[in-house]
């Protein structure tokens, strides 16, 4: 269909050869208005954080006025000696590697369960995995610090045995607000994926005797990988990224410091205030987000093509 | 290639569930029915206990069975809420319908009309664009909070409005569903056959595509809206005076002063509970517009 499109819609503009560009207003009137609000508030950003991490204060003597100089890539030398910063680069990373590979699996495997003839009453399933989708994150983080609490939890029986907030276990105990809030966007995303699948080609695996498993491990997996690929990519973003609870959880327990996660560690540092410092270590994040979900999607993408 | 795909598979799709080959082993549909119970508790039963909790007075909150009703007292806890602190509440949960609605009606609206012109016009710096959004799908929002107030410092504007609407109108990946969108179910034929009428580009885009292009629009509407009414770091950065707070900004503060104010906690509770129901409704009542849309942005 894409390409009956294309060569019909290929032979008029052959034909008015020399006509540089078609529609040049139209395409301005359209392109413009996101364009001027993507270049301030995206692209302008970005550039100033760059420039606000090449910057020092530097005083006049000791009670001179503070000024701003240049001061090359210091600010990346103390982010590299910051060890608060690093641990909390560290946590999530170690909080990804586990929270991100769980919830996906189970998102797949709700998705799959969906697809399959096994269940009944598929609407109702979907939705019911979905609403926590509508939840902030922040209320989200208030409810289950509630759930957690030793007094006021439902479950006060389990929680007053098990300390979910202790400094050991606080990591986990985020892990899974953000896995409650998140398992059924990605599995409708999966789920999609799914229901775009010709069914032709799981009759013909049925005739030939292969059961739901069989189907669902070597034919439906490898079709939907793409819309798997495209969940652990934003869900690698959403863990570098973790502020919300952690910030949240600060008011339930003491385990969760000011520096849990890269993002609450820039928070504080522009709070004391050292902009500068908060500024190249919100570019090194970005740097790492960009590189560690590129990486990801090009890996996947090589794989497929073997 | 989606919209061409979908209509066949919804089609068909029945059929197979129902004269599905052989008999599935009953072990397998308990197991399946199992995981499917277990999931459904997992996800509603928090939710079904702020519920509970917002029907609590405060002495019954903490003192009797946490998911079981005590004395109904929901009404009377929403007047309280709403008349606490001379009712910033209502003004919480206004400011933040005004940021994710208008934001993201108006940031639909920018998204669809670029992804649209990378779509269906050719011009020299289109893939160029295209691939800037796309590195900016991959920009985290909340990187770019800390660099935004201090630009929004230099002109002495961090505590106003703008500082926290202006920002939340883009949405590149809005683009990238609306490019894709438009290329799958707008035909180049239909905007030929416009032209020949004498209709001009804009009018065509905002008569004829638009509509084609509506369940892209909505999906892209509700998941920018989702993104504003969740955003939190940037109000928490620009925003000093809570009467421009959004809701979770400032259930959040409340949060953070129940040890000092115990009687606020059931506000916070309340609160909660109310806040996340226009969202759901939301959700509920356009999904058959965004569950066709939901799939789009993977099957590239």
């Amino acid at each position: 269909m894409t390409t009956t499109i294309a060569a019909t819609a290929a032979t008029p503009r052959t034909k008015s050869r020399r006509v540089p560009i078609k529609h040049k207003r139209a395409i301005l009137f359209f392109i413009a208005p996101f364009a001027a609000l993507f270049a301030v508030f995206y692209l302008l950003p970005i550039g100033w954080a760059v420039y606000q991490s090449l910057l020092v204060v530097e005083r006049d003597g000791t009670f001179g006025a503070p000024v701003e100089v240049f001061g090359g890539l210091s600010q990346y030398v103390l982010v590299f000696q910051n060890e608060a910063f690093w641990a909390s680069v560290g946590r999530v990373l170690l909080f990804g590697a586990v929270q991100v590979p769980v919830m996906l699996g189970i998102a797949l495997i709700l998705a799959l369960l969906l697809d399959s003839p096994l269940v009944k009453g598929k609407k109702f399933f979907r939705l019911a995995f979905f609403v926590p989708y509508a939840v902030p994150g922040v209320i989200a983080a208030i409810m289950w610090g509630y759930l957690y609490s030793p007094n006021l939890s439902p479950f006060a029986a389990f929680t007053q045995q098990f300390d979910l907030l202790s400094p050991s276990t606080v990591l986990w105990s985020i892990a899974n607000v953000v896995t409650w809030v998140y398992v059924g966007y990605n599995m409708l995303i999966i789920y999609s994926a799914l229901l775009a699948l010709p069914s032709e080609i799981f009759e013909a695996a049925r005739l030939d005797g292969a059961n739901q498993w069989q189907i669902a491990w070597t034919i439906k997996i490898p079709l939907v990988m793409p819309a798997i690929v495209l969940t652990a990519i934003f869900s690698i973003i959403g863990t570098l990224q973790l502020l919300a609870e952690p910030q949240v959880f600060r008011s339930f327990t003491s385990s969760v410091s000011s520096t849990f996660t890269p993002n609450l560690a820039v928070y504080s540092t522009s709070a004391v205030p050292n902009v500068s410092l908060a500024a190249a270590m919100s570019v090194i994040l970005a740097i790492a987000t960009f590189i560690m979900s590129f990486a990801f999607l090009k890996f996947t993408q090589r794989k497929a093509d073997k | 290639m989606t919209a061409t795909l979908t209509p066949k598979t919804t089609a068909t799709k029945p059929e197979r569930t129902v004269s599905g080959a052989p008999k599935e082993k009953l072990a397998s549909r308990t197991a399946a029915m199992i995981i499917m119970g277990v999931s459904t508790l997992y996800f509603l039963v928090p939710i079904w206990w702020l519920f509970i909790s917002s029907t609590k007075s405060r002495s019954d909150f903490g003192s009797t069975a946490g998911l079981w009703f005590a004395d109904f007292n929901l009404f009377g806890n929403i007047k309280d809420l709403v008349e606490y602190n001379g009712g910033v509440y209502l003004r919480w949960m206004l400011n933040s319908v005004v940021y994710a609605g208008a934001g993201a009606l108006l940031g639909t609206l920018f998204a669809a009309m670029c992804g649209y012109a990378l779509a269906k016009y050719r011009f020299p710096g289109r893939e160029l664009i295209f691939n800037v959004v796309l590195g900016g799908v991959l920009v985290p929002a909340t990187a770019l909070a800390l660099p935004l107030f201090l630009i929004f410092s230099q002109f002495n504007a961090t505590n106003t409005f703008w500082s926290v609407f202006l920002p939340s109108l883009v949405s590149p990946f809005g683009v990238y569903l609306a490019r894709i969108f438009a290329a799958a179910s707008v035909p180049d034929e239909l905007l030929e056959a416009a032209r020949l009428d004498g209709a001009g580009e804009v009018r065509t885009f905002f008569s004829v595509s638009r509509k084609l292009m509506t369940p892209a629009l909505v999906t892209i509407f509700l998941f920018q809206f989702v993104a504003i009414w969740n955003n939190f770091f940037l109000p928490l950065i620009m925003l000093r005076d809570q009467n421009l707070f959004p809701v979770t900004l400032g259930l959040y503060t409340w949060n953070s002063q129940v040890n000092q104010i115990p009687e606020i906690r059931t506000f916070v509770i309340i609160g909660a509970f109310l806040s996340i129901i226009p969202l759901i409704i939301a959700f509920l009542s356009l999904q058959r517009f965004w569950r066709g849309g939901l799939g789009a942005g993977s099957v590239k």
